[in-house]
């Protein structure tokens, strides 16, 4: 495959379909991910192409399919396993938590687990409950994992590709409301940038706005619309939210002097809060205000008909932006 | 009348406990478990004098060991130490029904399991001694390591079984190649729900994986009349996966029974249940008191179902054990049990920077900065300690 624009669904089934043609011992597990082709339909074509011993139609348990795929990374496979929709991880939280993250560990090295598990993530489609949640925070608590979250198509297709070659464990948070927007990919030549780092993707002076997955069009939006005021905004797509790139994110706040961090997961214990108090600590003399960070509420997340009001949206961004500048 | 029905209580009264030998050693004859025995699948014979003999040293030994253990764990040695007495003849027996290149998959009590595998007993004492949470290499001994969390192990067997069928190593009928995973819990694990996913995934798949409970009557204080309203045998069979109730306290149902399903396994007949009845003789681990809620009655009821006993009564039958025999297996497992002591007497703590070494397969900035942080941390020690010893000299 050619350089070419797809959307980052496709772009995540080109990842797959290569990452498949290339090493035999990848195969992927899921509900529905076979002959429908997922529910999103990111494996689309690849059960007539690969069969079903390497696309696997599995019975809907989801400690299964991930407890399965621990035996199968023990036995020499690459499994890459389908979880439907973010609120339903948890039935497999123990597996990922107590086996995928620790197996390594547990047998001194002797036991690889290069398992990726696929989480389409967030909220904002106007679904129904257990569709629309940002569980990031709890799987990056976890030391074993890792975890990466795409934001385009290019880096969709080559973090399927690089989370699939990884030795250990990673979590693929999808930005599930982006799954149809279109973007440039390359297949044929590697970036350059390793996915466990950040990428800055609008510079700017005046203070910095960290985002990844499904929030980084509301981001570079939000850097637009602080333009037409007079505020450079330099945003940074964090993309590894396991291990997070610190020195990027430090080093644009040491020029910047101020950091807004948003994000679609609850503010209360969110990833957001640990990257604010690492900033804190190696920026204390840069900063010229408190990291501040626009996030969802201490709240389950609401029905459909109130998220607009949960989500970060442009006016809570740049309000969050004026809370920093205040300083 | 109601449309519904009940396995309660009539099937479960008529579920059958396979035994060969009972109480006082006397071997009943049964049609299929004898030919199994008898090696059909061309095996060698399960059952020469020999062979008893050894099963019999087999469970002497890791009864010693087992003892020992305890008693380290009394001494201050362990943190904690998980008994199998009692369940010897359920572990040897499931043990040496698999073949070398078969997976087993245990959970944290499997000592007999362990030591048919050959895997030392020390090797099983560095994770309750707290300087590992492992101590081999699983592929290498072709056995998962040990498991803390009830029942999570369960997939991982039948996924690994997946993989054998990927691999092309399931059903070829050639006996040196094919192969089969070993799954072992305890009554109390087959209550977690991933006992009952693996059950459902492996008869979607028909993994070639054998379910092995041992039923030891007690999940630490619950009794399994708490965990099951029904024989756990009977369990499985709502997946379609076939099962048995075997006597666990007798090491040749126990292997008659083991071989057989993964025999079948093997050649591609998909997943096998087994529920070997049997008893936890010690308390649950070291740190829980069974006389709290376990009436002595019932420990000296169970005494007289002993295996090991069970077993030298039988070959006393037979004619194929002497004094000689016995004395020497004593001694042997006494052997044993002083170098378990000697072993934890001289295994060293673990230097601590080894905690990051594992944690991630490739390099992790944050890991990496965390244990530079540390060595930094420590150093400053080192520097102090130093400084006292010039200081000292001067």
């Amino acid at each position: 495959m050619s350089s070419s624009t797809l959307p980052i669904a496709k772009a995540i089934t080109a990842g797959l379909r290569d990452a498949m043609r290339v090493d035999d011992k990848v195969l992927l597990m899921g509900e529905d991910i076979g002959v429908l082709g997922g529910v999103f339909r990111v494996t689309d074509g690849l059960h007539a192409e690969f069969g079903s011993q390497r696309v696997v139609d599995t019975p809907l348990a989801e400690a299964g399919i991930v407890g399965t795929s621990v035996g199968l990374a023990v036995r020499g496979y690459r499994p890459v396993v389908e979880i439907q929709f973010d609120g339903f991880v948890f039935p497999a939280f123990n597996q990922i938590t107590t086996q995928v993250a620790k197996m390594h560990n547990r047998t001194h090295g002797a036991v690889h687990m290069p398992i990726v598990i696929r989480i389409p993530h967030g909220g904002g489609i106007g679904a129904i409950e257990h569709h629309s949640e940002s569980p990031e925070a709890l799987f990056a608590h976890t030391a074993g994992l890792r975890i990466l979250a795409p934001s385009n198509a290019q880096d969709a297709y080559w973090m399927t590709r690089q989370a699939i070659e990884c030795e250990d464990p990673v979590i693929m948070f999808e930005p599930k409301k982006r799954y149809w927007v279109k973007g440039d990919v390359d297949p044929d030549h590697r970036p350059e940038l390793s996915p466990w780092e950040a990428a800055v993707v609008r510079p700017g002076t005046d203070a910095t706005l960290l985002a990844w997955g499904p929030s980084m069009p509301l981001a570079l939006e939000s850097a637009e619309a602080a333009a037409a005021d007079g505020i450079e905004l330099e945003v940074i797509d964090a993309r590894s939210l396991s291990p997070v790139d610190l020195p990027t994110i430090a080093a644009s706040v040491k020029r910047t002097g101020r950091l807004l961090i948003v994000h679609e997961a609850p503010v209360v214990g969110g990833l957001g809060g640990e990257i604010a108090a690492r900033i804190s600590e190696e920026c204390f003399y840069h900063l010229e205000a408190p990291v501040l960070r626009v996030g969802g509420y201490h709240l389950p997340y609401p029905p459909a008909r109130m998220e607009h009001a949960y989500l970060p949206d442009l006016d809570r961004v740049l309000d969050g932006v004026d809370r920093l500048l205040e300083h | 009348m109601s449309v519904f029905r009940s396995t309660i209580p009539d099937v479960a009264a008529q579920e059958p406990l396979i035994q060969l030998l009972a109480t006082d050693g006397t071997r009943s004859p049964h049609e299929e478990l004898d030919a199994v025995l008898a090696g059909s699948g061309g095996d060698d014979d399960l059952q020469t004098p020999e062979r008893l003999r050894g099963y019999y040293r087999d469970m002497v030994m890791i009864r010693a060991a087992d003892l020992e253990a305890t008693s380290l764990q009394r001494q201050g040695q362990l943190g904690l130490w998980a008994s199998a007495l009692g369940q010897e003849a359920a572990q040897i027996g499931a043990g040496h029904a698999s073949r070398e290149q078969d997976y087993l998959v245990p959970t944290y009590r499997e000592h007999g399991i362990a030591w048919a595998r050959g895997i030392e007993p020390w090797r099983l004492l560095e994770s309750y001694r707290g300087v590992s949470h492992g101590g081999w290499d699983p592929n290498e001994l072709r056995t998962h390591p040990y498991m803390i969390v009830l029942g999570s192990q369960a997939p991982h067997a039948v996924g690994y079984a997946m993989g054998l069928q990927r691999d092309g190593v399931v059903g070829t009928g050639d006996r040196e190649t094919d192969t089969a995973v070993l799954a072992l819990f305890g009554d109390g694990a087959s209550s977690e729900g991933e006992v009952s996913e693996s059950f459902t995934f492996s008869a979607s798949f028909e993994a070639p994986v054998v379910f092995f409970t041992q039923n030891n009557q007690w999940a630490i204080s619950v009794p399994t009349s708490v965990q099951s309203r029904v024989p756990l045998a009977q369990r499985s069979r709502g997946w379609g996966i076939p099962s048995v109730r075997v006597d666990g306290n007798d090491v040749l149902a126990v292997l008659a029974a083991v071989r057989d399903a993964l025999d079948a396994a093997r050649a591609g007949e998909g997943p096998r249940f087994i529920e070997a009845v049997t008893y936890r003789m010690a308390a649950h681990t070291t740190s829980d008191d069974a006389s709290r809620y376990r009436p002595a009655v019932e420990e000296q009821e169970w005494a007289e179902k002993d295996p090991i006993l069970r077993l030298r009564r039988h070959l006393e039958q037979l004619g194929e054990i002497d004094e000689a025999f016995v004395a020497r297996c004593d001694e042997e497992a006494q052997d044993l049990a002083m170098q378990l002591h000697h072993h934890i007497h001289g295994m060293e703590d673990p230097d601590p920077v080894g905690m990051f070494t594992h944690a991630y397969a490739e390099p992790h900035p944050i890991v990496e900065a965390e244990r530079a942080q540390y060595l930094e941390y420590i150093a400053q020690f080192e520097d102090d300690e130093s400084t006292e010893q010039k200081g000292g000299r001067a």
